[in-house]
């Protein structure tokens, strides 16, 4: 239901992080969104769509990775995958486990097409 | 060409945040951003809570709401400072938000602010306000099942308040999945059984907030 202020939030970004660029066109933004941040991708996609309208976004396409939920035991060391939001070890059921991956709500790159240049990617 | 940018999408709320943490604890003021479901009794547990605890601690509040200042007018009528912020459909309070109604306080004065975020188990979850805990109540209407089903809230909670236990006989709320299914989705969390309506259970809420309230020049 908050996608449109994280639409919002991304969209400042994206003002800030190219403006040396001017007139450049944003053509492709790559997320990281965890399974747990309670995001729904295909709400923030319609929610860019509609708020990128006019900017140097607009049309952009959003590529979302999503993250699942990986969880770490402090009791047994063991890293684990999981698909329900448990704080508990599957291992050893214990209960001190941290989560360390599936919150993430991240920008990752984006790809600009110069006004003057077309298209170009360079890594 | 590509730009790399790694960024948390909320890092501007999370700087604010932090921003306004620092103000709170320069000025000794313990924060709880209240959360939880419209109706499950945040505003009148804010009520009872001021009455309680009035004579003792200096409290304020900020009430979020989307639209009106109905809540606001509720806790204002107990002679506590009081702030409205409307969000204007925004399913949340963000740092920003907070920030600009700190500025309807005199900060010195104050040793507890609460604030009541808007009604939603899903938005305020993902935005800090700067606030040392976050506090959650959901009422046993709502059904037994909700922690698996909005996990996030459940789990940056510090304090879970299961409102109108008075109820109970009249519903077929499975207290014991609950309580597990919350265990499970934070073992930390702390779980308080209330009845705002009878009082039940309500000292245990009076006193952790208390222990975590420092009083001003003592």
């Amino acid at each position: 239901m908050h996608e449109s202020a994280i639409a919002q939030s991304l969209l400042e970004i994206i003002e800030q992080e190219t403006l040396p660029y001017a007139g450049a066109k944003v053509t492709t933004l790559t997320l990281r969104i965890g399974k747990l941040s309670g995001v729904m991708p295909e709400a923030l996609t319609f929610a860019f769509e509609a708020l990128s309208m006019g900017s140097r976004s607009e049309g952009a396409s959003l590529i979302i990775e999503e993250v699942p939920l990986s969880i770490k035991c402090n009791q047994c060391g063991r890293v684990h995958i999981v698909d329900d939001p448990f704080m508990i070890c599957p291992h050893c059921e214990g209960t001190d486990v941290e989560m360390i991956a599936g919150r993430e709500l991240e920008i990752r790159n984006m790809e600009i097409e110069d006004g003057n240049q077309g298209s170009q990617t360079h890594t | 060409m590509e730009i790399k940018v790694v960024k948390h999408i909320l890092e501007a709320n999370e700087v604010i945040a932090s921003q306004n943490r620092k103000l709170f604890e320069e000025k000794g003021i313990y924060v709880a951003n209240l959360m939880g479901s419209p109706g499950a009794g945040k505003t009148t547990l804010l009520e009872k809570t001021i009455e309680k605890l009035k004579e003792t601690k200096s409290i304020a509040v900020i009430e979020g709401d989307i639209e009106t200042s109905r809540d606001a007018e509720r806790i204002a009528a107990h002679a506590i400072p009081t702030v409205q912020i409307n969000t204007g459909g925004a399913c949340h309070l963000d740092g920003n938000m907070v920030r600009g109604g700190l500025e309807g306080f005199d900060l010195d004065q104050i040793d507890l602010l609460i604030v009541e975020n808007v009604g939603n188990l899903v938005c305020p979850a993902e935005f800090e306000i700067g606030e040392n805990d976050k506090a959650m109540i959901i009422s046993v209407t709502e059904g037994d099942d909700k922690p698996e089903k909005y996990p996030l809230m459940f789990q940056v909670s510090s304090v879970l308040l299961l409102n109108k236990i008075d109820l109970l006989p009249y519903l077929d709320f499975d207290m014991e999945r609950f309580q597990g299914e919350a265990f499970k989705v934070n073992p930390r969390l702390k779980i308080m059984n209330i009845s705002c309506k009878t009082g039940e259970g309500l000292d245990n809420w009076f006193r952790w907030i208390e222990e975590r309230t420092s009083k001003k020049g003592s």
